[in-house]
């Protein structure tokens, strides 16, 4: 064990002398929580509205004072016709036209059932499902207080279910809360996976991995010593990341840090052992990066973090029960939101102990310093 | 007879049907200094790297310093120093953070490289680059400081590859007297070359053509052999012999 702390201090000289690394170590944290949070937010605004409304009395601008009045609508347009309107949407002027029929407000008075007609533009599906969901809320909004202001016949009641949903451990149904920390596993994941993988290549490619070759270095020292700079870089980041999540989002870790550092130690040994293993098994930089690449998304797309994955098909989970991402991805938003203990997440730390072992063992044997 | 440091029996090796190193047999005396010849593609580089421990045979043995290089070759890489073709110090670290890095490898202390590197760059008149930055340093500096960083953990044996490969005749020289030093201190210079003017100042050398070894000799016996001026004359000579063959 003799060569390990010359090892590591010479990964540390190399990436302190890289003038493109560092800054980059500490800016991406910042950038991808910023950009990733803001941008890949799903909450549905500015849908442009376009109103053809055939019946033109007070019951009627009431409703389309009620779609402009929320922060989801902004009325781009009135039409006469259907046709007309349509154009808008051809023209991707328009996401969604509300038609109003002729005399609602005389058949709504005679308690005759109307049809209010919808029209979305499903080019963005999410987009127009969300529309549709927040028009059905602003009607049915609508339709209650239509039936405050009514004097029933006797005999008929209204409509008055109120169903009140509350949310728990992201109470506000805040976006950025569920995004961060799914965003901040990302991050530390992409930063230590490419690092590690690229780093054993750049030796090789550099010629430096000859000399190592020939001298009594051993295979277990030579991992190790790859590992260990990554391993303390990947708990900075994650640790810079947490304080920038609290700085720019208020988020805090509401389980316990120890928890979640525990969780995190062995999670990048394992994932630095996926980047040492197919740095051992590709000859150059550019396999490497296209392999990790290629990993990284299909573990990132099945992950969780953008789409929940209880409704993928059997043969996917399967396969995601080898994804690290997924685990790592929900472990920290049960310890970020949920605040929960160590016993909660002690199946995905078992296993992630199990992914350590395995991706390492596998890079040691696959390294060799005498080629066959 | 001296001692036998290094002793190959028909070693060979394979890269599918291409037969690089073909029952390759020699021995190489304590001290001596061992030219090993031939054009490029020859076979020497896959020669070497079997004997260093880089390469496992295909058939054949080879022992250096004692040790099989097929089923000790840990033990091997105790005992050798090697200078690789490729330049293989880390161009962005520092002269000294190199050789502290490599030392410590070596299980050497600090302070014994730190004594150990002054006064090899004293030597090669190198001592104002202990700070610079390899990268930045000159061609034939460099080969210099590889050479030196072959020497810095005391090798019994010491490996060279094509040392003054692209080196100016003037470094290439000053670089034949670090190999005599260090034979004269005793050690077993085993050095590649395609100049066949280095291959004067070697004690034997041997000329490989195809992968196998044409030609095992003092220079001067060679010359006398093969009715040469120069070993560039037995070079021609021996590399005509096969190509017309």
């Amino acid at each position: 064990m003799r060569a390990l702390p010359h090892i590591i201090r010479k990964e540390f000289r190399q990436i302190s002398r890289n003038k493109v690394m560092l800054p980059l170590l500490f800016l991406m944290p910042i950038l991808q929580l910023m950009v990733l949070s803001y941008a890949a937010d799903f909450e549905v605004k500015n849908v442009n509205l376009v109103v053809v409304d055939l019946d033109k009395s007070s019951t009627s601008q009431r409703l389309i004072t009620k779609f402009t009045a929320s922060d989801y609508f902004t009325l781009v347009g009135s039409f006469e016709s259907t046709a007309l309107a349509m154009q808008e949407i051809e023209k991707e002027n328009a996401d969604l036209i509300l038609c109003i029929p002729k005399d609602m407000a005389q058949d709504l008075d005679k308690l005759m059932p109307v049809n209010v007609q919808l029209l979305l533009n499903a080019v963005n599906n999410q987009k127009a499902a969300i529309a549709s969901n927040y028009s059905l809320q602003i009607i049915h909004a609508w339709n209650t207080d239509r039936f405050k202001d009514m004097t029933l016949p006797p005999g008929v009641l209204p409509l008055t279910v109120d169903i009140r949903d509350s949310y728990w451990y992201n109470s506000q149904l805040n976006y950025k809360t569920f995004m961060v920390p799914g965003i901040l596993a990302i991050l530390v994941t992409m930063l230590t996976a490419f690092l590690s993988s690229i780093n054993i290549i750049r030796e090789r490619e550099m010629g430096t991995i000859e000399q190592l070759n020939v001298s009594p270095i051993t295979k277990f020292e030579f991992i190790l010593g790859k590992i260990i700079p990554f391993w303390i870089i990947g708990m900075l980041v994650m640790s810079f990341g947490l304080v920038v999540a609290y700085l720019l989002f208020g988020i805090t870790v509401s389980g316990s840090l120890f928890t979640l550092y525990a969780f995190l130690a062995v999670y990048l040994v394992a994932i630095l052992g996926i980047g040492i293993l197919i740095s051992t098994v590709t000859e150059t930089q550019q396999q490497a990066m296209f392999i990790t690449w290629f990993c990284i998304v299909i573990f990132l797309l099945l992950s969780g973090l953008f789409t929940p994955v209880d409704s993928i098909p059997e043969w996917a989970k399967i396969l995601n029960l080898f994804n690290p991402i997924k685990y790592f991805v929900e472990v920290m938003r049960m310890i970020m939101l949920k605040g929960s203990s160590f016993m909660d997440i002690r199946h995905h730390f078992l296993v992630m102990v199990g992914f350590a072992i395995v991706y390492n063992v596998m890079a040691i044997r696959s390294y060799s310093k005498t080629s066959g | 007879m001296k001692e036998k440091v290094i002793t190959s029996n028909k070693l060979s090796r394979k890269f599918g049907d291409f037969v690089a190193v073909d029952e390759v047999t020699f021995e190489v005396s304590k001290g001596e200094i061992f030219g090993f010849l031939g054009a490029n593609g020859a076979g020497k580089t896959t020669a070497m790297r079997m004997l260093c421990g880089l390469l496992a045979p295909s058939s054949g043995s080879a022992t250096v310093a004692g040790y099989d290089v097929s089923t000790q070759p840990e033990m091997v890489k105790k005992n050798i120093g090697y200078m690789s073709q490729k330049f293989s110090m880390y161009e962005d670290l520092t002269v000294k953070e190199n050789f502290l890095f490599y030392g410590g490898v070596y299980g050497l202390k600090r302070k014994a490289i730190i004594e150990r590197l002054s006064m090899m760059l004293g030597l090669l008149n190198l001592s104002h680059v202990m700070n610079s930055l390899v990268g930045s340093l000159p061609l034939g500096w460099k080969q210099k400081l590889s050479f030196s960083l072959a020497m810095l953990h005391q090798p019994g044996i010491i490996f060279l590859d094509e040392p003054t490969g692209g080196v100016d005749p003037i470094t290439r020289r000053q670089f034949w007297d670090l190999i005599y030093e260090a034979a004269y201190d005793g050690i077993t210079i085993f050095v590649t070359t395609h100049y066949m003017d280095e291959a004067e100042y070697c004690d034997r050398v041997s000329i490989m053509v195809d992968g196998s070894i044409k030609a095992l000799d003092s220079p001067e016996n060679l010359r006398k052999t093969y009715n040469a001026a120069s070993m560039d004359g037995v070079f021609q000579e021996l590399a005509r012999g096969t190509s017309t063959k």
